[in-house]
């Protein structure tokens, strides 16, 4: 797998970050050199081996639907950037 | 009033005052040294009376203050909090609770991306450098309930994302016993505190080894439990089918007893099960004899340093000297473990990690035109270079066309490895081996390469993947004087016997300072 300054503008983009230039390039280099490494894994037959999510088997938990925590906002609130009438502030989304 | 040393000089005569000099040196000697026994002592000296929680904490926050200069374990030391708590603590105990408690009283430290309600966490990153939890993780409350006291939060690398402590966004935690070295991490700061004795115990977390390889790096002991036997609720989450908090001591009996305080189902952590049994201390005993131990053939290969592989060798001997079995056996697919837990655990940290969007908690960027924009500032600005390459990592190998590849893949490879594994313990009880190819390595040299530094880590994440329990405990030194760990790895829930073994493992051997080199 060839990482193309292009992929490394998509998966940026994913993760919602921007890169300078130089990190871009770092980028290239590394994620080159570590998913080229991953394809290593393709040495290992995986024929009808199923994709295990959790090492042991886990069930649902269910629980009442009931409230059970307190009114928080003030104490949720505390660690806001910015805060105004109880709610989170961000810049306008709709015009 | 005069001062104890005025009077001296005038009522008493010149060898008298010697004497008392003398008998002041050694209490003041003796007072240093508390900080120098385990927790398990220190708790049984203040259930004795002979010292007090409070005498305890002070000590112990001396030994910061002389030490953290040059190691520079902590990010906060809480110190009047743990004052008030230590006295808090000591009236209980003089009221007759925490009586079925070892550890009541006893400083300990905590990393710092584990939630402590009013006191700063951080995960070593700039994106939280002002984040105060509202709310106590459950590992913390259990803290409380059992009557420890926490000292402060420790280094780490940013988000647990490293193997060195040197991705921090704050500062770089030192190897006690090498300044110039790193302590290992990402629970580096929790390591290196428990060794230089500026705590007596910590709570680090393993995702892929960061409990199990800097407990290795500073020579103390470090436990990864079985995935679900401690409850993840308030761990700042960096691959959530693969972390797990778990204590870091000088010796085994601490961690056991750590150990015990800390599990336990949770109903705000549903994939924390409810332990069969949780008496670890009591499995603490020296015959071993009928053991039956495996090392895989290949762990003693290709990349391992030959001062590791012969400290891991005689190891096995001691095992074989007191009665246990020992036999090397195939287990191929561990080659495999770290591509497919790179691939696994960066997936996961992506998605984990998209929530820090500048809006709800952490930094927020200055100046932003509109939300695209903010969430791209924010994130640019607050996460550090290994943040930002495995979120990238994740996003790749979540991306379209390349999820069957990747992470489908590596789903796959770690099911093999988990069966591979279950093959194994039908034949032994345990798995003995290195934690890590090599001793603490130099500080700067490993972030320039991180495919390197992620290859270091091929000990410890297929027992991760596979979700068992691991210990790593200090087994010699190489030629510059590093310490050696080795680590045995269980079957599911089977914490009780690599305890026991490393019990016993630890009777050969006495615990070696730091300091003492």
């Amino acid at each position: 797998m060839i990482i193309t300054g292009e992929t490394i503008d998509y998966v940026a983009a994913l993760a919602k970050i921007q890169l300078s230039e130089e990190e871009r390039l770092r980028a290239k280099k590394d994620l080159g050199e570590i998913i080229g490494y991953m394809e290593r894994m393709n040495e290992l037959d995986t024929t009808d081996v199923e994709p295990m999510s959790h090492a042991f088997p886990l069930s649902n938990v269910f629980r009442e639907d009931e409230i059970t925590n307190g009114d928080e906002r003030e104490a949720m609130l505390l660690n806001a950037p910015n805060q105004k009438d109880g709610y989170f502030v961000v810049p306008k989304t709709v015009e | 009033m005069m001062g104890r040393g005025e009077k001296m000089e005038i009522t008493i005569k010149p060898e008298m005052a010697k004497k008392i000099e003398i008998a002041d040196k050694i209490e003041r000697a003796k007072k240093t040294q508390i900080t120098q026994i385990t927790a398990c002592e220190l708790g049984k000296l203040i259930k004795e009376r002979k010292i007090s929680a409070v005498e305890a904490m002070e000590e112990q926050l001396a030994a910061i203050k002389k030490r953290e200069t040059d190691y520079q374990c902590y990010l906060t030391v809480a110190e009047e909090e743990a004052l008030e708590e230590a006295k808090r603590v000591q009236a209980g105990i003089d009221s007759g609770m925490y009586a079925d408690s070892p550890l009541a009283g006893v400083p300990i430290a905590v990393k710092d991306n584990i939630c402590t309600k009013g006191i700063r966490t951080t995960c070593a990153s700039k994106m939280l450098e002002n984040f105060i939890p509202p709310y106590d993780a459950t590992v913390i409350r259990r803290l409380k309930e059992a009557g420890m006291v926490m000292i402060g939060k420790v280094n780490m690398d940013e988000f647990a994302m490293g193997s060195t402590t040197e991705t921090s966004y704050f500062k770089q935690t030192k190897n006690p016993w090498d300044i110039t070295r790193v302590p290992g991490g990402s629970s580096g700061g929790a390591a290196a505190a428990v060794a230089a004795e500026e705590a007596f115990l910590a709570l680090g977390s393993d995702t892929g080894g960061s409990i199990r390889q800097p407990s290795s790096f500073c020579g103390v002991t470090g436990l990864k439990p079985t995935y679900g036997t401690v409850s993840r609720y308030g761990l700042i989450a960096y691959a959530s089918s693969l972390d797990q908090i778990g204590p870091i001591g000088r010796d085994v009996t601490d961690c056991a007893a750590l150990l015990e305080a800390i599990a336990g189902s949770d109903p705000y952590d549903s994939t924390c099960v409810a332990s069969k049994t949780s008496a670890y201390r009591g499995a603490l005993g020296n015959d071993i004899s009928g053991m039956r131990i495996g090392i895989p053939n290949g762990y003693l290969s290709e990349g391992l340093e030959e001062a590791v592989k012969e400290k891991i060798l005689k190891a096995s001997e001691v095992f074989e000297q007191k009665g246990a079995k020992v036999e090397f056996f195939d287990l191929p697919a561990f080659t495999y473990a770290i591509p497919a837990y790179y691939v696994i655990a960066s997936a996961e940290a992506s998605s984990n990690l998209s929530r820090f969007d500048g809006v709800k908690y952490g930094y927020r960027t200055p100046e932003f035109e509109n939300l695209k924009e903010l969430y791209e500032k924010t994130r640019s600005e607050g996460f550090g270079d290994e943040v930002k390459r495995r979120m990238m990592i994740g996003a790749f190998v979540l991306s379209s066309g390349y999820y069957d590849a990747y992470y489908n893949k590596a789903l796959k490879v770690k099911a093999v490895i988990k069966k591979a594994f279950d093959q194994a313990f039908s034949n032994y009880d345990m798995i003995l081996g290195p934690t890590a190819p090599t001793t603490a390595p130099k500080l700067g040299e490993s972030l320039v390469d991180p495919l390197k530094m992620y290859l270091g880590d091929i000990y410890t994440v297929s027992v991760n993947l596979a979700g068992l329990p691991a210990i790593s405990l200090p087994c010699g030194e190489d030629g510059n004087g590093m310490p050696v760990g080795m680590q045995l790895i269980g079957k599911p829930f089977g914490e009780k016997i690599i305890l026991q073994a490393a019990y016993s493992f630890e009777q050969t051997r006495g615990y070696k300072r730091p300091f003492d080199r």
